[in-house]
């Protein structure tokens, strides 16, 4: 099903079309209200008037996620606060977090393109939609949210947690559609079997799954333990939030890419340099309707392919490759974003401790772990067990309270990790996705 | 009137103490108290031993994290109630044992206990008031 007809199969010419007066406008605005930009593209020597055709995107400079920290909080958004009707937020790879803004029309256009996804996953005003991604600053909760409105859905804002009641809930009222990360879904099954309940046997037939990276694999997983279709939805919440592209019923082959509102790039992680359809490389987003808080080519450090034949479901949108990988070393844990660096960050406020650790990712059955290996210096070591266990406490709690991430801390001998020349490699991850 | 102890951390894994004790012997180091506290995770191992600098330099060149502690070795009446004695002489006075172990050896009649208390020197003038026997740090490695 298609949510907006109109613009969802706008031939591939008017579309561009659309883009690139879209684009000019853009630009033209970041440049005239924000100094960051000003200054960029006067150092890379463009202006808003060389925008001429599509291909001259790439004449304009990257931004990325350290441009936004530099900004923190408010220093990219193009409008005064008073037209600012809500803010999000995600972990950045230091204390502070990445801030993100939007105007009324911002979260209207959010809200179409959730909805959008929900009609490209089959989903109508009749469907109870189980929203178990976390409402608050994320932007899954509440992107999730407004666009089941949007279409008419009856929503039960769940949020994540409390893991009982939410098998309770779906049984008791009977949701036909369930949003949270692929990781969740799989502990909600297992949950749910252990307490003895059914769970191919609830009202559920679809679920839209995001905010990590899965693959073919887990989707079967999914699929067969809840007895629904599993759908992959991206967004990053710089460019957006959860809506940016979504698989379609139809194809299941690629998720497509909402080019009327976000122009898609790929370019080579390492050079800058744009690379052809069909090639792996990064994803570059550039948001074209955006009012609060505009990206020129953000660079999201996915990596991915973009196809370009036409899909079955009738959309002229590209589709995106589910995601392969990342150009940084982001991990995602339970849909947190997590970087080595932060991690480090919180060991180094602690006195004593020496910059040797090592992260091992794994998962115990579907949910992700994250074990935090520190090693113990001589400082910090006491004869006393006790001490040594408060040490390991208090580490857990820093990491759960700076970066919203629980970690199983353990003390390992002096001298036993890994010692590094040039990029230390300080992540084992495990899963498989 | 206090003894050096010398303390290591050892993840829970086969080996660790193997290791320790390999270092010793290969240096000459006489174990002569030890105690081992663990977790799931890891252990520290305490040790009294005969020569304490040379300990640490050996096992410290290993790699290992060692530290010191100062403990005190107390002679306990080795009859019913001895040990009773004394740790309620201590708790009347507020004294907090972090943790003891026992030597293996005697000193004439007694046997001997060690201690970690929160406040060493405190601890030691009050079993001293009260006519416990203390024994000296060159007493304790030797024995």
């Amino acid at each position: 099903m298609i949510y907006n007809q109109e613009f969802e199969t706008l031939p591939r010419e008017a579309l561009e079309a659309l883009q690139l007066s879209r684009l000019r406008q853009v630009v033209a605005r970041v440049y005239h209200t924000v100094g960051f930009y000003r200054k960029a593209f006067d150092e890379a020597g463009v202006t808003p008037e060389d925008v001429n055709s599509l291909d001259d995107l790439r004449r304009l400079p990257f931004t990325c996620k350290q441009n936004l920290r530099d900004n923190y909080p408010f220093g990219l958004f193009t409008v005064p606060m008073s037209n600012i009707v809500r803010v999000h937020a995600s972990s950045g790879t230091t204390g502070k977090p990445t801030v993100v803004g939007y105007t009324k029309r911002d979260i209207e256009t959010w809200a179409e393109l959730m909805a959008r996804s929900y009609a490209a996953a089959g989903l109508t005003s009749n469907d109870i939609i189980h929203n178990a991604y976390g409402y608050g600053l994320f932007t899954g909760g509440l992107g999730a949210h407004y666009g089941a409105e949007k279409l008419g859905a009856s929503v039960i804002p769940m949020s994540g947690g409390s893991t009982k009641k939410q098998i309770m809930l779906l049984q008791d009222f009977g949701p036909t559609a369930i949003c949270c990360t692929p990781s969740y879904a799989l502990y909600l099954a297992e949950a749910g079997a252990e307490m003895g309940v059914d769970m191919k046997s609830l009202r559920l037939r679809v679920g839209i799954f995001g905010a990590e990276p899965w693959g073919e694999r887990i989707r079967a997983e999914i699929e067969d333990k809840l007895n629904i279709m599993a759908l992959d939805i991206y967004g990053l919440s710089e460019v957006m939030g959860p809506g940016v592209a979504i698989e379609c019923a139809e194809g299941r082959n690629g998720l497509h890419v909402f080019e009327d509102h976000f122009i898609v790039e790929i370019i080579d992680p390492v050079t800058g340099e744009v690379l052809p359809y069909g090639e792996a490389g990064e994803l570059v987003f550039t948001t074209i309707t955006k009012e609060a808080f505009p990206l020129i080519r953000y660079r999201s450090k996915d990596i991915s392919r973009l196809m370009p034949e036409i899909c079955r479901c009738g959309r002229t949108f590209v589709r995106m490759e589910r995601i392969t990988g990342r150009s940084d070393d982001m991990l995602i844990i339970r849909g947190v974003n997590v970087y080595p660096s932060q991690i480090e960050s919180v060991l180094m406020s602690i006195e004593g401790l020496e910059p040797h650790y090592q992260l091992i990712v794994d998962r115990e059955g579907s949910l992700d772990t994250l074990e935090v290996q520190v090693e113990v210096s001589e400082d910090v070591f006491s004869d006393e067990v006790r001490a040594l266990q408060n040490l390991e406490k208090r580490i857990t709690k820093d990491i759960k309270d700076i970066l919203g991430v629980t970690s199983i801390v353990k003390l390992v001998e002096a001298k036993t990790l890994e010692r590094f020349e040039g990029k230390a490699q300080r992540v084992i991850d495990k899963r498989e996705i | 009137m206090k003894v050096e102890q010398i303390s290591i951390f050892l993840e829970n894994k086969p080996g660790g103490l193997t290791n320790v004790t390999r270092v010793l012997r290969d240096t000459k180091i006489n174990i002569r108290a030890l105690s081992l506290a663990d977790t799931t995770d890891f252990g520290v191992l305490r040790l009294i031993v005969d020569d304490v600098a040379k300990a640490r330099e050996v096992l410290k060149a290993q790699g290992m994290t060692v530290g010191r502690t100062t403990v005190v070795g107390v002679e306990v009446p080795d009859r019913p109630g001895g040990l009773y004695e004394i740790l309620e002489l201590l708790s009347r006075e507020n004294i907090n044992v972090e943790y003891m172990y026992a030597f293996v050896e005697r000193s004439g009649e007694n046997a001997v206990i060690i201690f970690r208390f929160d406040n060493t020197d405190r601890a030691i003038d009050i079993l001293l008031r009260n006519g416990h026997r203390v024994l000296p740090g060159e007493k304790v490695h030797g024995l």
